[in-house]
């Protein structure tokens, strides 16, 4: 095992490194440079360009600006955003738990709701709910997230008035980020209201976030499902006798969860991308937002940072999915 | 420790930290987070929104208008030749406190050289602080007009330029040149933190910053202190909501008070809401087609004329503008002091625009480039939507116009650089001054390459008049100066004027005494709530 984790572990480095530089040469292939960007109908001085273009360091060759990032790199300085002047690591470690509360509490919505969804969907085969859960997870993943942010914030929030508008907690409450999860902040805060407002903020952004993995979810775990009860080992435990929850259970949902749990890493890194537009949609201070503005105007050290950082969670991520398939299936971890 | 005891250690902050807001509180649903809290270096509305809540500046603008009313300079004098502005400043201006800094002393003249240095002289330890680009101090022209800043005295501060500069007055009553505090200034600095002068920052304004979450709130309290007396509302947030459409829907809601930038497609809907009043009024800008003036067919102010002639300005501004806009005849708003209301559009004629092309030597049409701006502008809504009606207008006289368009960045530098035949921009008004828009825009020093003049437009009578009323300070006079210079302007059709937008503010009806600012900016100062 510790040698399967090794190998992973090492095959990290050199994605590492491909990332950094495709994203340092892609953002200065969009034209426009932050300098030019900032400036309004007025323009910038030539000479004025060059000086400001100098200070950021952005006129030497790519290769050495790319060199000497590198080496800030190692040091495990990411640079400061050239708009808010501010350390890129901070403005990370500000946002992210906001982007991970979200990402948890919907892949947690995706999991509750389509595992079982999945599951019945595939014992039941060609039923009624089959087909509905079929139907509605369909129209789930085809949903385009701003549309359907907008259409359950007009019916709960404008129509019903039974959810906040967006937000992350009503601006009544003065909680100051003790941990960054509101959550849990405003528990240990004690206030009541306060957890109850954040709780309540989160549903309609979990619900639109969660949708499409939630259809992924249930369409992966009723395919997966349908392979194994077809298997002559479950015919044999039914053929023994054993009850029907702990066939489906114990033997079948076992060996159908290593599609699944490949699904569900995917799913962590889509969640990223659906988070961008989810945070515009509900004004929810993530990461996503963020790494829009900074193409918006150029902001290169946020780019390159936050693309890394992100990178790095995503590779953590696919790393403990690889160690689960380990775990799951000892053929994955032994050679043959 | 136990576990309960740890519990509790973690508690116990945490509940101090939850505090009950005070009974009047206004929520304005912003559009975005600002750059920082240094309105120096500041380029977008956004920012200077969150920072003049803040600071003070020597002089203000009135609410509503753009009149310059005294600020933290109570009175001025000007000498005659216009060169040398004294400025008598308050006593007893109170800085705002934080965690790390406590002031001992009020706002002297130290603060306001500060202020300006910082911008001004590469030698000032604040130049680079944050950032060295300082863009509206430099685009005001500042670094060539100014000559000195002396302390008179404490409370006396003159600056003297290098020319007479009307509009200066009101180059100080923009939102760059708040007044930050040169005490806390030099104890970050000490501190070897300088930086946090621009990120926790310390004003004279009427409202001081509580808390700040990047892209989430803005939190402000009333500064009992203020000079101009205490905010008739206690508590100001900003909720960063950058989607209109959800914007719209807090203020239905009532989560917000006040909101910015409304979707044009949410309008009717915001109109029939009985809880919310549109505030609406042209704003300072202006969409325009430009003509290179210095290239052919555009050298000939017949070919002009006929182009102004041939294009259906009305339907432009009801198929792309919608209700957000307001047909174009001067260069500058009608908002502005000395527009000039007797002059006449060009009337949309395309028979009359026919002849008058065969008239300059273009009996069959002519060809020509059609730019247009890849991006939204608070001008411009969809120029690339514009040039295709232009297109189709332009076609029916013969006119065979091809559209171009380039990156942003790109399409201006090469507009200013003069490449194009015809090309759409437009401006945003700075300080509300004429010569703002007619010097800045179709000046001749401003028509070289790289200026902002792409029309490339340098006609001498014109030139003289608005160099005229740049050196003058009586307004009458200026006005008169004006007046004429825009009947030039018309007679020379450097532009085919396109449209002023119109700047919508849903507020809910509970919000007494808000004002737009013609800048369209957002100030809280003077508003309550029922």
């Amino acid at each position: 095992m510790f040698r399967f984790v090794l190998t992973r572990v090492t095959l990290i480095v050199p994605t590492f490194i491909g990332i950094t530089l495709l994203v340092f040469v892609l953002i200065r292939l969009i034209p426009g440079d932050p300098i030019e960007t900032m400036a309004g109908e007025r323009g910038l001085d030539a000479a004025l360009h060059e000086r400001l273009l100098q200070e950021y360091g952005l006129d030497r060759p790519v290769l050495v600006q790319y060199w000497f990032y590198l080496l800030r790199l190692l040091h495990g300085d990411l640079g400061r955003s050239i708009v808010t002047h501010k350390p890129v690591i901070e403005e990370f470690a500000s946002l992210f738990p906001a982007t991970v509360e979200l990402s948890l509490c919907a892949i947690l919505f995706a999991l509750c709701l389509g595992l079982p969804a999945g599951i019945i969907a595939a014992v039941r085969r060609n039923s009624i709910f089959d087909h509905g859960v079929m139907g509605v997870s369909l129209t789930g993943y085809s949903m385009p997230i701003f549309w359907w942010g907008l259409l359950l914030i007009l019916l709960f929030s404008v129509q019903l008035g039974w959810t906040p508008v967006s937000g992350r907690i009503s601006v009544l409450y003065f909680v100051q980020p003790v941990t960054g999860f509101l959550l849990i902040d405003t528990l240990l805060s004690g206030e009541s209201g306060a957890f109850t407002s954040a709780l309540s903020h989160l549903v309609l952004p979990t619900i639109v976030l969660g949708t499409v993995p939630l259809a992924v979810i249930a369409r992966m775990t009723r395919s997966a499902m349908l392979e194994v009860l077809g298997e002559d080992y479950i015919r044999t435990a039914r053929a023994k006798g054993l009850s029907n929850f702990r066939v489906i259970a114990i033997h079948a949902l076992r060996n159908a969860l290593i599609p699944i749990v490949t699904v569900i890493g995917l799913q962590v890194g889509l969640l990223f991308t659906g988070a961008i537009l989810t945070e515009t949609i509900f004004s929810w201070p993530g990461v996503g937002k963020w790494l829009i503005e900074g193409i918006n105007r150029r902001d290169y050290p946020i780019l390159q940072g936050g693309t890394l950082l992100i990178g790095a969670i995503i590779m953590t991520v696919n790393l403990l999915v690889d160690v689960t398939y380990g775990m799951i299936n000892p053929r994955i971890r032994r050679p043959r | 420790m136990s576990k309960s005891r740890l519990l509790l250690a973690l508690a116990v902050p945490a509940m101090l930290i939850v505090t009950p807001l005070a009974a009047k509180t206004l929520v304005f649903c912003s559009e975005g987070s600002p750059e920082n809290f240094y309105p120096g270096i500041n380029t977008t509305g956004t920012s200077f929104d969150a920072n003049s809540q803040i600071y003070s500046r020597i002089v203000d603008f009135e609410r509503g208008t753009t009149k310059v009313i005294p600020g933290l300079a109570e009175k001025w004098d000007i000498s005659a030749d216009g060169t040398v502005y004294t400025f008598h400043l308050r006593k007893g201006v109170k800085w705002h406190s934080n965690a790390n800094f406590k002031p001992t002393r009020d706002l002297n003249a130290d603060d306001i050289i500060f202020a300006i240095e910082r911008q001004w002289k590469e030698s000032n330890p604040y130049f680079k602080v944050t950032s060295s680009n300082h863009s509206y101090f430099n685009d005001m022209g500042m670094p060539k007009l100014l000559k000195s800043v002396d302390k008179v005295d404490d409370y006396t501060v003159k600056i003297t330029l290098n020319a007479a500069e009307a509009p200066f007055l009101s180059d100080l009553a923009m939102e760059y040149a708040g007044i930050q505090s040169k005490e806390y200034a030099d104890a970050m600095l000490k501190a070897g933190t300088p930086e946090k002068l621009d990120q926790e920052p310390i004003g004279s304004g009427p409202f001081m910053l509580v808390q700040y979450q990047k892209d989430a709130i803005i939190r402000y309290k009333a500064f009992p202190q203020f000079w101009g007396g205490k905010a008739k509302i206690d508590d100001l947030i900003f909720a960063i909501t950058p989607d209109a459409s959800v914007r719209w829907a807090k203020l239905q809601k009532g989560e917000c008070h006040v909101m910015p930038y409304p979707n044009p497609a949410d309008l009717d809907a915001i109109r029939k809401d009985p809880n919310v009043t549109v505030l609406e009024q042209p704003g300072l800008n202006i969409g325009y087609l430009a003509y290179n003036t210095t290239k052919k067919p555009f050298d000939d102010v017949r070919v002009r004329k006929a182009f102004n002639m041939a294009m259906n300005k009305q339907a432009i501004i009801d198929a792309v503008y919608l209700s957000t806009g307001v047909a174009a005849t001067n260069p500058i708003p009608p908002t502005m002091w000395s527009y000039n209301k007797s002059i006449k559009d060009d009337p949309y004629n395309p028979e009359a625009a026919k002849k008058l092309l065969a008239e300059a030597g273009y009996p069959n049409g002519l060809e020509t480039d059609l730019w247009a701006m890849p991006v939204q502008r608070p001008y411009n809504p969809n120029a690339k939507r514009i040039a295709e009606l232009m297109q189709a207008d332009l076609a029916k006289i013969g006119v065979k116009a091809e559209i171009k368009s380039f990156e942003w960045g790109e399409y201006r530098k090469r507009a200013q650089a003069g490449e194009h035949q015809m090309a759409q921009l437009g401006w945003t008004g700075d300080n509300g001054d004429p010569d703002n828009f007619l010097n800045t825009l179709l000046g001749c020093s401003a028509a070289k390459s790289n200026g902002s003049n792409i029309a490339k437009f340098c006609y001498q009578p014109f030139e003289d008049l608005v160099q005229k009323a740049k050196s003058v300070s009586d307004q009458a006079e200026r006005t008169a100066l004006y007046e004429k210079a825009q009947v030039i302007f018309k007679e020379q059709a450097p532009w085919f004027t396109i449209a002023h937008s119109v700047q919508l503010k849903p507020v809910r009806k509970e919000v007494v005494d808000f004002k737009l600012s013609p800048f369209g900016r957002h100030t809280f100062y003077g508003v309550d709530i029922k």
